[in-house]
Order: structure tokens, then C-alpha cells, then sequence
């Protein structure tokens, strides 16, 4: 009984990561304002940001891996190797996610001392939707280092954490 | 038995250099990688405007400071590194110790976080710098680095030298977590034999 939960309980945490991921993706690729000030109009859009693209991709792998390893059953023998990917996909989306936060931050409050203006003054909505999509990065990877853990403890045998 | 036996002798087996050897580098790698960029500053005198005929000059500083990201990286690494010195120092000096279940696993999770965040911290980094030596014209913003040409060369210094942080951390994670699984196998083999 222990078992049916633990193995529901490491499905259900997948399943959300993968939601998450999800959004993030979705969230972010939907980001375009469209601001106007005298004459010149310009689009706001996630791609000319290059940490904004590397956001993207990186999820959409998440993405993709987690809808994969849904599905992967219970006896395998690829376990060991999800607890390596877990572990690569987790530092993928730190990563991802800490150069997207690194980036919108200097969108948001500008770098007096390079002269770089913040932006978010001009293209809120633009502003807000990249901070929704971060959000659900920030979920993603928390449920990610969850799901490291619990993979570690699907391949290592159970009894060897309850002896000390 | 072929298989190495990690809770009988702690120390001078096969994977316990190895794992010593790569914290070593991962630790000088990610100790140059704060240092180099904690002392990253340039001062340089720019023309900004001249009046007339009379060139107005101003003292530009460039320091690392000026940008919460590599205050990060800087932070970040020096955490990584003294983790990897207290790893460094447990190995060398409980040679004789059994490394039983929670101890094992306990390392293999503390090098998984410090894998991450070093990895978190170098692509933050990265970005960032990206930023200032190619500027953004969708966003307006300068490029920083055609100044500042030292400011940046030492910035990619420390770059590089945490990025080879970031490869051996996740080496490290690596031969952590196979040590946890070799470890188990050993045990749960004893186990069912008796």
C-alpha cells in the first residue's frame, strides 16, 4: 500500500511539473505588447531577449521529458538513468530560469550606471505576463528538486533509508 | 566481491579519488571564478559632452557591484567552493568512518543543490554579460564592453573558470549518486543473502 502511493504520489508531482513547464512555455510565447509613443510604435516580444529564448527552449525540453517519463513503467530498468536526466533537466531549468530573472530584472529597474533605461514603464501587460511565466518556472523547478529526490529513492531500495 | 565496498572501508577505494580529485578542481575552479570577478573593476575618464570647444569629462566606474548578477555569481560561488572545501576536508580526515545510509545520501543531496546552484549562477552570469557586450536595440540599451574593454575581459575570465565549476559539480553530483547506488546494491545483496 505504501508502494501504490509513493509510485501515485511521484506520478502526480510529474504531472504538475509538466503543467508547469507547460505554462511557463505558454505563458512566455504568448508575451507580445504593442506600445506607441508619438510616431514609432514598437513590439515588445520574448524574442528579442536571448535569455527570454533560452527560457523557452529549456522548458519546452522539460516539457517534452516529463510527458516521457509519465509513461515510463514501474519495473524498467531506465529508472537509474531518469535519476541522471533529473538531474541534468534540474540544473537546466535553474539555469534557464536564473538568466530569465537575472535578464527581466534589469528590464524592470534599468542599470543607472550603463545608461540602460528600464523598459516595464512602456509595455506593462508585456512586463506582467514575463513575470507570470517565471512564476510557473519557479513552480516547475520546485517540483523538479522534489521529483530528484523521490527518483533517488525509487532506485536506491526503500529499506536502506529506514536503517540508520 | 568485485563490487567496491563503500561501508566497509571508507577511504582509498576506487571512486574515493576520484571524487576527491574532481572536488579539488571544483573547488579551485569555482574559488578563481569569485575571486577574479570580487576584483573586477575598471575606472576609466570619458569625453560625454563637449561645449563649445571644451570637452566635458567624466570618471566612469565599471564594477562588479553594479549588477545584482554577478553579485549572485560572486555569492554563489563562494558557497560552492566552501562546500566543496568541507566535503574536501570530511573525506580526507574520516578515512575510517562508515559511510552508512543518511550519510551518503545526505552528501549526494548537498552536492546535487550546489551543482544546481552553481550552475544557476554561471548562466545568470552569462546572460547578463551577453547584454552588455552586444547591447539590446529592441531595448535601447548600450553596449558596455567597447569602454570598458578589461572590465569585460576579466568578467569572461571568471566566466570560464565557473563554467568548468558547473561541468565538475555535476561530476561530482554524479559520482555521489552512483557511490548512494552501489552502496544500496551492496546492502540490500547482504541483506537477502542472510
Amino acid at each position: 500500500m505504501v508502494k501504490l502511493t509513493q509510485r501515485l504520489g511521484g506520478l502526480v508531482l510529474r504531472f504538475a511539473a509538466f503543467c508547469a513547464a507547460l505554462g511557463a512555455v505558454i505563458a512566455m510565447i504568448t508575451s507580445r505588447e504593442r506600445s506607441s509613443f508619438f510616431v514609432i510604435s514598437l513590439v515588445a516580444k520574448y524574442s528579442d531577449l536571448a535569455a527570454f529564448k533560452y527560457f523557452v527552449i529549456a522548458n519546452a525540453i522539460v516539457t517534452v521529458y516529463s510527458f516521457l517519463v509519465l509513461f515510463l513503467p514501474k519495473e524498467s530498468l531506465l529508472w537509474k538513468f531518469v535519476v541522471v536526466l533529473d538531474l541534468m533537466v534540474t540544473m537546466l531549468l535553474t539555469s534557464s530560469l536564473s538568466a530569465a530573472v537575472a535578464v527581466a530584472q534589469v528590464g524592470k529597474r534599468g542599470n543607472a550606471n550603463a545608461g540602460w533605461l528600464p523598459i516595464c514603464g512602456q509595455v506593462p501587460r508585456f512586463c506582467d505576463q514575463i513575470t507570470g511565466a517565471l512564476i510557473a518556472g519557479l513552480v516547475a523547478l520546485v517540483l523538479y528538486v522534489f521529483l530528484l529526490i523521490f527518483s533517488i529513492h525509487h532506485v536506491v531500495d526503500p529499506f536502506l533509508l529506514r536503517k540508520s | 566481491m568485485a563490487r567496491e565496498k563503500i561501508v566497509v572501508a571508507g577511504g582509498s577505494t576506487k571512486s574515493w579519488k576520484l571524487l576527491l580529485g574532481l572536488r579539488i578542481f571544483a573547488f579551485m575552479a569555482t574559488l578563481a571564478a569569485a575571486i577574479v570577478m570580487s576584483l573586477n573593476k575598471e575606472t576609466k575618464t570619458l569625453v560625454v559632452a563637449t561645449i563649445g570647444t571644451l570637452p566635458i569629462k567624466a570618471t566612469l566606474t565599471a564594477k562588479f557591484q553594479d549588477t545584482p548578477a554577478f553579485v549572485f555569481f560572486v555569492i554563489a560561488n563562494v558557497m560552492v567552493s566552501f562546500h566543496n572545501l568541507l566535503m574536501i576536508v570530511l573525506q580526507i580526515f574520516s578515512r575510517k568512518l562508515e559511510y552508512k545510509g543518511v550519510r551518503l545520501l545526505s552528501i549526494a543531496i548537498l552536492d546535487m543543490l550546489n551543482a544546481t546552484l552553481v550552475s544557476a549562477a554561471a548562466n545568470a552570469a552569462v546572460f547578463v554579460a551577453e547584454l552588455g557586450k552586444n547591447g539590446n536595440k529592441h531595448a535601447k540599451w548600450n553596449k558596455v564592453c567597447d569602454r570598458f574593454a578589461t572590465y569585460c575581459d576579466h568578467g569572461a575570465g571568471a566566466l570560464i573558470a565557473a563554467f568548468a565549476g558547473v561541468l565538475l559539480m555535476l561530476l561530482v553530483s554524479s559520482v555521489s549518486i552512483s557511490r548512494l547506488l552501489i552502496n544500496s546494491k551492496h546492502l540490500s545483496t547482504t541483506t537477502t543473502v542472510v
